[in-house]
């Protein structure tokens, strides 16, 4: 149950970029399945390469923006469905990961990573990880939430919100896309970098079915915990990552298997989606009984 | 101040749902000018302000700002001179954010939007006074999201957004159309005060021709993308609506378009 706390943590920073894209920009960006394999793969392959973790996990960010930019550009000036420019660039990756990591699996088990001085000093698996994690999560909310509340995070927050009043203030809506999908890649790559070294190897597959695990947490999170001030909802991401994960542990405790594992994903956010509309209909005369006890003995 | 000089446009050229919008509009609005239009649906109004905004491209013509042709600049890019208040009041504002996050996203009309904070004391006081001038109690209500205003609370502050950092061209696209006929006098009064204030150059269309007669110092009348009438400010003090629609029915012959103009 602590590993599942710990890697909840940690792609708590993932699900925060999905935020950045699904909630402030309103844009569903399937880029990230490919752009985490990106930071791990180039992270993993760096390190191997004798360069110092630190850099390649810098590095690992830089080309996950590189990959969100990707789809800015294909889906403001190629006029291409979001959707759709997500998919592109995502099985355009899958190609460009093998090319960076050269084979399917790179192991990191003899390398000197970032995880290396926690498991020397006997931290994983208890507290003293959590505790570092968590910090470290926090960290990346209290900078996005800085930044949300800048004058470019502002553009950037109406960008998803009303494009027709941003633009009649001055504002590129394109550019504003470009830069959030960069920025949301970027954390998602961060994210895989310090998954690969977390585990001890970065896979071609590990990002697959990934956008569910971040939406998941998103959907979680703020059904929870709500969404009406920022701050309050990136929190709700951070919590919701690790809800996620320990759901996740749950289910397999309870028997399921490794591979069942994106079944329960999708239904987990089919649920998160469909319940809060339930409730809606719920408090609506007097079906509502009824259907309360039915969402309640669901939920 | 704003110069529109021969513009054409045409919308689905070339097919059977081919349309003029415009046809060989001149129009050029001196500094402080207060001009209103009105005109039948379809008259070419709302286009007249697509091409000045940037919206639309003209066919042919020119469209310059203060001596500056900005003919080929997008929408975003005008932005900078030009201030903006659409007829949907939802249009106008940012309803998931605050109060005073929308004014700060106004506030930074054209400038570089960096990585400094986008509300800071200083500005919220600024904020505050301004809100003050509209009436309406909002400045004490700065943290609360737009979405929970009402239809005439939003337009009213849609317009403040739009004309605090003064502009060089406002806009106005029956911005109190949508509003019920008390909010829409409120707005209309509003409209008139922050004019006079910033001494703003002013296109509005409408559809009231009453509201056009009283706002504004000139008027001008479409009809099938050409400007049939131009009344200025001595001409429009004398206008009555009567006038007006024996205008209407003399270019155009058919009565029932008074119904349309009600």
């Amino acid at each position: 149950m602590i590993t599942a706390v710990e890697l909840g943590l940690i792609y708590a920073i993932m699900a925060l970029g999905v935020y950045l894209t699904f909630r402030i920009l309103n844009f569903p960006d399937l880029t990230v399945d490919g752009s985490f394999t990106t930071g791990a793969g180039v992270a993993a392959i760096s390190i191997i390469n004798g360069m110092p973790p630190v850099l390649a996990t810098v590095l690992a960010f830089i080309a996950g923006m590189a990959a969100g930019a990707v789809t800015g550009l294909l889906h403001t000036k190629g006029k291409i469905n979001g959707l759709l420019a997500g998919i592109l660039t995502m099985i355009a990756l899958y190609s460009i990961n093998l090319r960076i990591m050269g084979k399917a699996n790179l192991p990191l088990l003899r390398e000197e990573t970032l995880i290396t001085p926690l498991r020397e000093a006997g931290l994983l698996g208890g507290i003293g990880a959590i505790a570092i994690f968590l910090l470290v999560a926090l960290a990346v909310k209290v900078v996005m939430d800085w930044f949300l509340h800048t004058d470019v995070g502002l553009a950037m927050q109406a960008t998803g919100d009303n494009e027709q009043m941003i633009r009649s203030f001055g504002v590129s809506t394109d550019n504003q896309k470009i830069l959030g999908l960069s920025l949301s890649n970027g954390l998602v790559a961060l994210c895989g970098a310090f998954i690969a070294q977390y585990q001890g190897f970065a896979d071609i597959g590990m990002g697959i079915g990934l956008i569910l695990a971040g939406l998941a947490s998103v959907i979680i999170g703020q059904a929870i915990f709500g969404t009406r001030l920022i701050w309050i909802a990136t929190l709700a991401v951070v919590f919701g990552s690790v809800l996620y994960r320990v759901v996740i542990q749950l289910a397999l405790e309870a028997g399921l298997k490794q591979t069942d594992m994106k079944l329960v994903s999708a239904v987990l956010v089919v649920m998160a989606l469909l319940l809060p509309q339930w409730k809606v209909f719920a408090r609506v005369g007097g079906l509502g009984k009824m259907k309360k006890s039915l969402t309640g003995a669901k939920g | 101040m704003l110069d529109i000089k021969n513009v054409h446009k045409t919308f689905f050229a070339g097919t059977v749902n081919e349309r003029v919008a415009l046809q060989d509009i001149n129009l050029t609005l001196a500094a402080g000018e207060f001009v209103t239009v009105i005109g039948s649906n379809g008259a070419g109004k709302s286009t007249i302000l697509n091409i000045t905004s940037g919206k639309l491209r003209p066919d042919t013509g020119t469209v310059s700002i203060d001596g500056k042709d900005v003919t080929r600049l997008a929408d975003h890019q005008r932005a900078r001179f030009i201030g903006r208040v659409f007829q949907d009041p939802m249009a106008g504002t940012s309803p998931e954010m605050t109060i005073e996050e929308n004014l700060a996203i106004a506030y930074e009309r054209g400038k570089r939007r960096g990585l400094r904070p986008g509300v800071t004391r200083k500005k919220r006081e600024f904020f505050k006074e301004e809100l003050r001038s509209l009436e309406l109690g909002l400045e004490n209500r700065l943290k609360a999201k737009v979405g929970l205003l009402s239809g005439g609370q939003r337009q009213a502050l849609s317009l403040l957004m739009a004309t605090f950092s003064s502009p060089k061209i406002l806009l106005l696209d029956e911005h109190t159309a949508a509003l019920d006929p008390q909010r829409a006098e409120l707005v209309s009064r509003l409209t008139a005060e922050v004019v006079d204030r910033h001494q703003l150059t002013t296109l509005m269309v409408t559809h009231n021709m009453e509201q056009a007669l009283r706002l504004g110092t000139r008027l001008i009348m479409m009809h099938d993308g050409r400007i049939i009438l131009d009344l200025d400010q001595e001409q429009k003090l004398k206008a009555t609506v009567p006038d007006l629609l024996h205008e209407f029915e003399k270019i155009k012959g058919v009565v029932d378009d008074r119904t349309m103009l009600q």
